[in-house]
């Protein structure tokens, strides 16, 4: 499982990081997207991979922390999850508004000329 | 008023009084110029007062603590070199305050002029009397800074301009070095005291870093004292008035790097290294700057060359260390600075009388100046070392020290020959000086007619060279006690009492003094002619000028430079910085692994799940594929982009994070309708983009492939790492344990969010808001470029109404669902603080009910049913949490403590409420607003006029016009 999830992370962030550097805009758009889904899972997953013991306690009494999922990573990746919709929300707006001021969609807001 | 106290006041008054100068109206001259100097001359009585202290080998101190931790105080302390350092900068400061009073014109801004010299002067006793290293380069420092503003006095003259900031650039680069040799002293010695730096000259040479330190040092030393090869800035600070090049540029400022030489020669000099570093330069600057002179035709030009190499005499002598060289340099600094400010304050008449200072338009002004002219003839005699004048003296006392000092190195043996040949230039020029200014034929063609200026513009010449020649005649009844108490207090108390006399018999230096004074008669008679008729400099030499390296420098360094830079890594193109950001990326991810690996032994790794591996290969190639169609087919990138987003949700549920499962699951519904609705706005993109198939594209596409392939390799490493190593316990046991106790929930992720953790949270729903009001006001200003206006043509084929027909069906279902997703909302928000839900997920659900109904019919029919107000939700949103935060200071807790306790309600049963909940009631609002905000806005752009932008810049002109 480890190897797995391992792997997906890098391969999006591989497919995150390749679009991040390509010229188009809405290509940059998609990057950030699976860019934050590896990092999401990233962060989830250095709470360690648990089975079927969501962090939900009983109310009251001995609570054994070893068996729940760490909380932390996932409280933070929730945040992060709603950050990233509203940066990507912005950028969407940017993204936009620049090619109405340029006529481009160039990232730099001009064809490269050569 | 006890002696300690009378130090701070030393350093006080003068700035104190800049300060009051400072503010002075622009026009009082002569009370500006009372001010200054009744506050210099208020420093002269104090120094008389400590006199008597001071000349019984006593060492004044006094402390003000400032930051003791660091080690920085403000030490002040007074010694015999130091007082007679600071006798000489108040003295000639008295004088050049009141030449200045008749010298500046009444346009120019006396206070400003002022308030400068008072500065100077406080910075200059700081810089002097400074018991602490750290502070003497701090006052050094402002040295340079009030040099700077004092050049530049006549900023609307270019040359004053850039003459300030070379002397600024090169001087304060020196001053860094001389704070970094502070700093490796200080580290040596184990203090910043200076007292005790100088007891540690035997710790210090021995130490490793001396080398270093050494050179630091002396690059400080050498820029203020304009050695060479950093001479050149000084000539071009001459742009400055003639009060300030006679006060700063010849007395007093270029003093401070010999100072200093003369000050640590006990605690760095006595070697070999400093022997040959220090007198080399000296006696390099000496003769060049002695060589210069002879060929400046500006006044002023030759006195700064002259100036350089004196200073060069000075910091050889330095170089010696012998007590028979200290004793000389000490003396050679005072007299120099009486016999230069005298010349600089001539030539300022001369300047300020005739309108000129080339002196190949100068001549017979004896004739019409006689008083003046005659001072100035004393004065550069003093310069040549012609005796009964005090350059005799110390010029004497150089030429014995270079006969009688050895250590059998080659610059030893040749140091005699060089100091004469140095003095034969020095006759030359000082000849020059006299022979063509005051002597032969009237002047002819000079832009005024030169007459006797003003008795009070005199004065101060006539006192300078008075002293001149009272130094001169009768040096052992005048300096002579002072120059040993101040040798005395950098050599140490046991240094032999030297007398200075003025004849010492028939002796080498003596011959020497008279070899140099024939020999530079017979040169300046051969080729006056010829060097009247020369350029400006001597030959050869006047095309190797140091200050080209320097402008070619500053060049590279501020313009060609950082425009290369800006080329390579600029912000106009968005690229290449982002590869150098996941390069930096994979760099620190390398390190980190390069570091961490095999620290501890390996978990097995869990079973592995056929159906997870599956789920993957989906999710992966969804990756992948989104990432190879993002440029052409873009929403056949989108619908990839949600495949790998629910692959990712399902991973989230995988491993017990159903909040995040639902949160992702959500956001990801309400992110694809989004950049859907932004899709339109972007070009078609039907044929390949030209140059897409060129070669260069091709390399950058497959350099960035590999760069983004290494970077998914070390990420995923990592994450492999740290996931197969077994888990510390963290601060998530706590909230594990007291999440229900404390908290009030048995959802530990949504506890940590509204309760533990509210305060992130509170932040992070203001950020949420933010960027909605931002996405609103971008879009308010936003025109769609002109030809995706309108209609999208898709929606005009025959097909597309076809389909619109069909939509029918969803649309009423999708209408139907509103209730339901209402329930649906409030459903998840309800259950949040004890199962996955929470206002986050409650809040996208209730954006994603409206937003169907957009989706469903149109802007229009919505907006006539259903009133929205995004922006009242989110203030009422972010007013509750911020109530609920606020709230707890009611009860005496710090902002957001939260309450909770189980209310049974009839009917109901058992209602979780926490204050949490309220907390989460604001979320779940400012979520609401912000998501609908932002879709709404892009949603409206369709129902825009189309207006071409021509005609907006058209509409723009005019009203432009119009203002």
């Amino acid at each position: 499982m480890e190897f797995v999830l391992s792997a997906a992370i890098g391969i999006l962030a591989a497919s995150g990081a390749w679009l991040l550097m390509r010229p188009r805009t809405f290509q940059v758009i998609v990057g950030l997207c699976l860019l934050s889904y590896a990092v999401n899972l990233f962060i989830f997953s250095m709470g360690r991979l648990t089975v079927g013991a969501p962090a939900v306690m009983p109310r009251g009494g001995f609570v054994n922390p070893d068996a729940y999922a760490d909380p932390i990573p996932q409280a933070l990746v929730l945040t992060a999850i709603v950050i990233s919709f509203a940066t990507t929300a912005l950028f969407l707006v940017v993204m936009i508004a620049a090619r109405g001021f340029s006529g481009t969609d160039h990232v730099d807001g001009q064809e490269r000329n050569r | 008023m006890n002696e300690p106290n009378l130090i701070f006041l030393l350093v006080l008054l003068p700035l104190a009084g800049s300060v009051v100068a400072a503010t002075l109206p622009a026009g009082a001259r002569t009370g500006t110029a009372w001010l200054s100097g009744l506050v210099l001359g208020a420093g002269l009585l104090i120094l008389a007062g400590l006199h008597g202290p001071v000349a019984e080998g006593g060492v004044l101190r006094t402390t003000l603590p400032w930051v003791p931790s660091l080690g920085l105080n403000l030490d002040f302390r007074l010694d015999g070199f130091s007082w007679l350092f600071v006798t000489l900068v108040l003295g000639i400061g008295v004088l050049v305050v009141l030449y200045a009073r008749y010298y500046l014109a009444p346009s120019d801004p006396a206070p400003r002029f002022h308030a400068g010299i008072l500065a100077f002067t406080g910075a200059m006793i700081g810089m002097l009397t400074s018991g602490n290293v750290i502070m003497l380069v701090v006052f050094w420092e402002l040295t340079s800074l009030i040099s700077f503003l004092l050049i530049g006095y006549w900023h609307r003259n270019p040359a004053a301009r850039d003459g300030a900031r070379m002397a600024l650039v090169v001087t304060a680069a020196g001053g860094l070095c001389l704070l970094g040799a502070m700093l490796l002293l200080g580290r040596m010695v184990g203090g910043y005291d200076l007292d005790r730096i100088l007891a540690s000259g035997d710790t210090i040479r021995a130490h490793p870093l001396y080398g270093t330190t050494l050179a630091l040092f002396l690059i400080g030393a050498f820029t203020k004292s304009a050695q060479v090869p950093f001479h050149f800035w000084l000539p071009n600070a001459m742009a400055a008035p003639t009060p300030v090049s006679a006060f700063l540029h010849s007395a007093t400022m270029v003093k401070a790097g010999v100072f200093l030489l003369v000050r640590f020669s006990p605690a760095l000099g006595g070697t070999e290294v400093w022997f040959f570093a220090v007198t080399g330069t000296g006696m390099a600057t000496l003769l060049i700057g002695a060589v210069i002179a002879l060929f400046r035709h500006d006044l002023k030009g030759l006195l700064a060359y002259s100036t350089i190499s004196h200073l060069g005499l000075i910091t050889a002598l330095a170089g010696l260390g012998s007590n028979g060289a200290i004793v000389a340099a000490i003396f050679h600094i005072a007299n120099h600075a009486v016999f230069k400010a005298s010349l600089f304050m001539a030539a300022g008449i001369i300047d300020h009388e005739s309108g000129t200072r080339d002196m190949r338009r100068l001549s017979g002004l004896m004739r019409l100046m006689p008083a003046t002219g005659s001072l100035a003839i004393v004065a550069a005699a003093a310069m040549a070392g012609v005796p009964l004048l005090n350059g005799f003296l110390s010029k004497e006392m150089f030429f014995a020290e270079a006969v009688e000092w050895h250590n059998g190195t080659w610059l030893d043996n040749s140091l005699p020959y060089l100091a004469t040949l140095a003095s034969v230039f020095s006759v030359a020029y000082s000849l020059r000086f006299i022979a063509t200014v005051f002597f032969g034929a009237p002047p002819t063609d000079l832009p005024k007619t030169p007459h006797e200026p003003v008795r009070w513009l005199r004065r101060p010449v006539e006192l300078l060279v008075l002293i001149c020649l009272v130094v001169g005649i009768i040096p052992g009844l005048t300096l002579g006690p002072t120059l040993n108490m101040a040798a005395r207090s950098v050599l140490g108390a046991d240094m032999p009492t030297y007398s200075v006399a003025v004849w010492h018999g028939f002796n080498t230096p003596l011959l020497m003094s008279l070899a140099a004074l024939v020999l530079g008669a017979a040169l300046y008679f051969t080729f006056s002619t010829r060097i009247a008729q020369g350029p400006e400099g001597p030959p050869v030499i006047h095309k190797l000028q140091a200050q080209r390296l320097y402008e070619r420098f500053m060049l590279a360094a501020t313009w060609t430079g950082p425009r290369r830079l800006l080329r390579l890594v600029g912000p106009d193109r968005l690229q290449p910085q982002l590869r150098l950001l996941v390069l930096l990326a994979i760099a620190g991810a390398t390190y980190m692994l390069w570091r961490s690996v095999q620290i501890e032994p390996w978990l097995g790794p869990t079973p592995l799940n056929a159906g997870f591996l599956l789920m993957w290969v989906v999710g992966a190639t969804c990756a992948v594929a989104a990432a190879w169609q993002a440029k052409y087919h873009r929403f056949a990138a989108l619908v990839l982009l949600g495949g790998a987003g629910l692959v990712t949700c399902l991973t989230f549920a995988w491993f017990s994070a159903p909040d995040l499962a639902v949160t992702q699951l959500l956001v990801e519904v309400v992110t694809t309708v989004l950049i859907l609705l932004g899709l339109r706005w972007l070009p078609k993109r039907l044929q390949e983009i030209p140059g897409d198939r060129l070669r260069s594209a091709r390399v950058r596409r497959s350099l960035d492939l590999v760069i983004a392939v290494v970077f998914g390799a070390t990420v995923s490493i990592i994450a492999f790492v740290v996931m197969t190593r077994p888990q510390l316990s963290t601060v998530g046991d706590w909230f594990l344990r007291n999440a229900y106790s404390e908290g009030g929930g048995t959802n530990v992720v949504n506890v940590i969010l509204v309760d533990f953790r509210a305060f992130d949270t509170f932040g992070e729903i203001t950020v949420l808001v933010i960027v909605a009001l931002t996405v609103f006001a971008l879009l308010r200003r936003f025109r769609p470029a002109t030809e995706i206006a309108g209609q999208p043509e898709q929606q005009a084929t025959p097909t597309a109404r076809a389909l619109r027909d069909y939509m029918l069906v969803p649309s009423v279902i999708m209408q139907w669902m509103f209730p339901v997703l209402i329930v649906l909302a409030a459903y998840l928000f309800l259950r949040g603080h004890d199962l996955p839900g929470g206002g986050f997920s409650g809040g996208v659900t209730l954006a994603i009910a409206f937003l169907l109904q957009y989706l469903a019919t149109h802007v229009r029919w919505v907006e006539a049913r259903l009133t929205v107000l995004p922006t009242r939700w989110m203030g009422f949103g972010l007013l509750i949490a911020g109530g609920t935060g606020v709230g707890s200071w009611v009860f005496g807790y710090p902002f957001l403590t939260a309450h909770a306790q189980y209310v049974d309600l009839p009917l109901i049963g058992e209602v979780p409420a926490a204050t949490a909940m309220l907390f989460d009631l604001g979320v779940f609002g400012a979520v609401v607003g912000a998501t609908v905000l932002m879709l709404i806005a892009i949603a409206h752009q369709s129902l825009r006029s189309p207006r071409p932008r021509s005609q907006d810049e058209a509409a723009r002109s005019e009203h432009e016009e119009a203002a």
